[in-house]
């Protein structure tokens, strides 16, 4: 299986389309996708859809899986808290999103990238919202630049604990 | 028969796995006997020409420990891949990066400025940094290796046949390597030499670790006490154990230190900041975001404390397709 990251897909010359990996919850937002379809309504084409059992399941490598082969985007989609299907599937996915969304805002890429939405079996119409806000932001931010090594700015080289260290001891 | 050449080279690195060869003791004696040292920088009078006068592959083997973050130690890397049979990566910093892998979290220029001109034992008043070419009164001009502006581990430079991963590696998988080198009982290429399940199977606390944990709270060793019984997981503190491989005997655990993972992930495991933020998901127990968030906060730095010996491996950093996956 090939690691290497491929060019973002690109239509025409010079437009730019994102690629949105979408891990969806087979009993809300699977089933809500179904129906924005089955309602005919258009939303962006930039979302490639694979089906879990439930939001728990999504593990973080998953997700660093697909920004690392060339997805600009990853959208998860889970049931409402208090309404997962196993019981709290959803909470698991909500603290892995959090704490993976901290790892990576330290390791430079930008938040709209990774997005998590609880989106019900009955709302067509907030998928076809979000699958078109996350497109137009990626669409504006352009491919993720995982070559480039984050620059911080001056006093932000180090995290705000250490230097708050570095201060009492100098 | 004349006895199996053997090299031993140190790139990016403290020098901890040269202790850990010295830590076989009297093993060392058997090892001595049993092959012929031909490379080994720290503790014998060997050259980069002794090297370069080898045939290719005359070595039998060649462990190299320390990350590449230079041309020098790249140059080095690929020298000693072709004049070796078996290069084998010794140590996190080869096996993943290490901790100079944490260096990927900076710019290069932010690096040399805080380390050349700001952190708080320097004084350089006059900002000199180093150069790769300095020309001295004498008339010649003095060459320095460059530092790179990303640290790899060695798999991402040459093609690597075996890992042999810890900080420093545990004595037993050095010896089991050499052992399995030398009666040629080796695994398939690429394999990690050594085992294949999590730390807290061979946990000596594994009993004490409920079958759900729930945590409410997270705990820093620094700033808390620290049961010696009990599962260090199951008492609030980030013990890498569940995602980290076996091997080195728990000795931190013993000593009442949780696991900060420097033998990597296990082999299912691709990604080991991924699997432990996995895994964490399931054990805390707040359910709505400004108590997740709360509970976060005593994680302050993520990228340090889930990929403390393997940034450069990771799935977002890892830029260069591995020789095996």
């Amino acid at each position: 299986m090939s690691e290497t990251a491929t060019a973002p897909a690109a239509t025409g010359a010079g437009t730019y389309e994102p690629r949105i990996v979408a891990f969806f919850c087979n009993w809300c937002t699977y089933t809500a996708s179904d129906l924005a379809g089955v309602s005919r309504l258009t939303y962006a084409p930039n979302t490639r859809i694979i089906r879990f059992m439930c939001s728990g399941r999504i593990d973080p490598q998953f997700i660093l899986t697909a920004l690392r082969q060339g997805a600009d985007g990853v959208l998860i989609g889970g049931c409402h808290p208090g309404d997962c299907h196993y019981s709290t599937g959803n909470y698991r996915a909500l603290r892995r999103f959090k704490l993976l969304k901290k790892l990576l805002a330290q390791m430079g890429l930008e938040p709209e990238r990774v997005r998590l939405e609880w989106i019900a079996a009955s709302e067509g119409d907030r998928l076809q919202e979000v699958t078109n806000e996350m497109a137009e932001q990626l669409r504006r931010l352009g491919p993720p630049n995982l070559e480039a090594i984050p620059a911080p700015g001056p006093g932000e080289e180090l995290p705000g604990e250490v230097q708050e260290l570095e201060k009492t001891e100098a | 028969m004349s006895k199996p050449k053997v090299g031993f080279y140190w790139c990016a690195s403290c020098g901890g796995c040269e202790e850990s060869v010295v830590d076989l003791a009297e093993g060392l004696l058997d090892v001595v006997a049993a092959v012929d040292l031909v490379f080994f920088p720290v503790a014998m009078d060997f050259k980069r020409e002794d090297v370069e006068a080898m045939a290719d592959g005359e070595m039998a083997v060649c462990f190299v420990n320390g990350a590449i973050r230079s041309d020098e130690q790249r140059e080095m890397a690929e020298l000693l891949r072709a004049k070796s049979q078996l290069l084998i990566a010794y140590g996190s910093c080869s096996h993943q990066g290490g901790i100079p892998g944490l260096a990927n979290l900076y710019s290069h220029e932010s690096l040399m400025k805080y380390v050349y001109e700001e952190s708080p034992s320097t004084v350089n008043p006059e900002k000199v940094r180093p150069a790769p070419e300095t020309a001295v009164p004498e008339g010649a001009t003095v060459t320095l290796p460059e530092l790179d502006h990303e640290v790899k581990c060695l798999d991402q430079v040459v093609d690597v046949d075996y890992y042999i991963p810890g900080c420093a590696p545990p004595v037993s998988l050095l010896s089991n390597a050499v052992t399995a080198v030398l009666e040629d009982k080796l695994p398939p290429k690429g394999t990690v030499l050594a085992p294949d399940v999590a730390l807290c199977k061979e946990c000596p606390r594994i009993d004490t670790k409920p079958a759900d944990i729930s945590l409410a709270e997270l705990k820093r060793p620094s700033l808390a006490e620290l049961d010696p019984e009990i599962c260090l997981l199951t008492q609030g503190f980030l013990c890498m154990g569940p995602a980290t491989r076996s091997g080195c005997g728990a000795v931190c655990m013993a000593a009442n230190m949780p696991c900060t993972g420097c033998l990597g992930p296990v082999s299912h495991a691709k990604d080991h900041g991924g699997a432990f933020i996995g895994a964490l998901g399931s054990i805390l127990s707040p359910e709505n975001e400004e108590e997740i968030d709360a509970l976060l906060e005593q994680i302050p730095d993520p990228a340090g404390t889930f990929y403390r010996y393997g940034l450069p491996a990771s799935r977002l950093f890892a830029r260069h397709n591995r020789a095996t996956t």
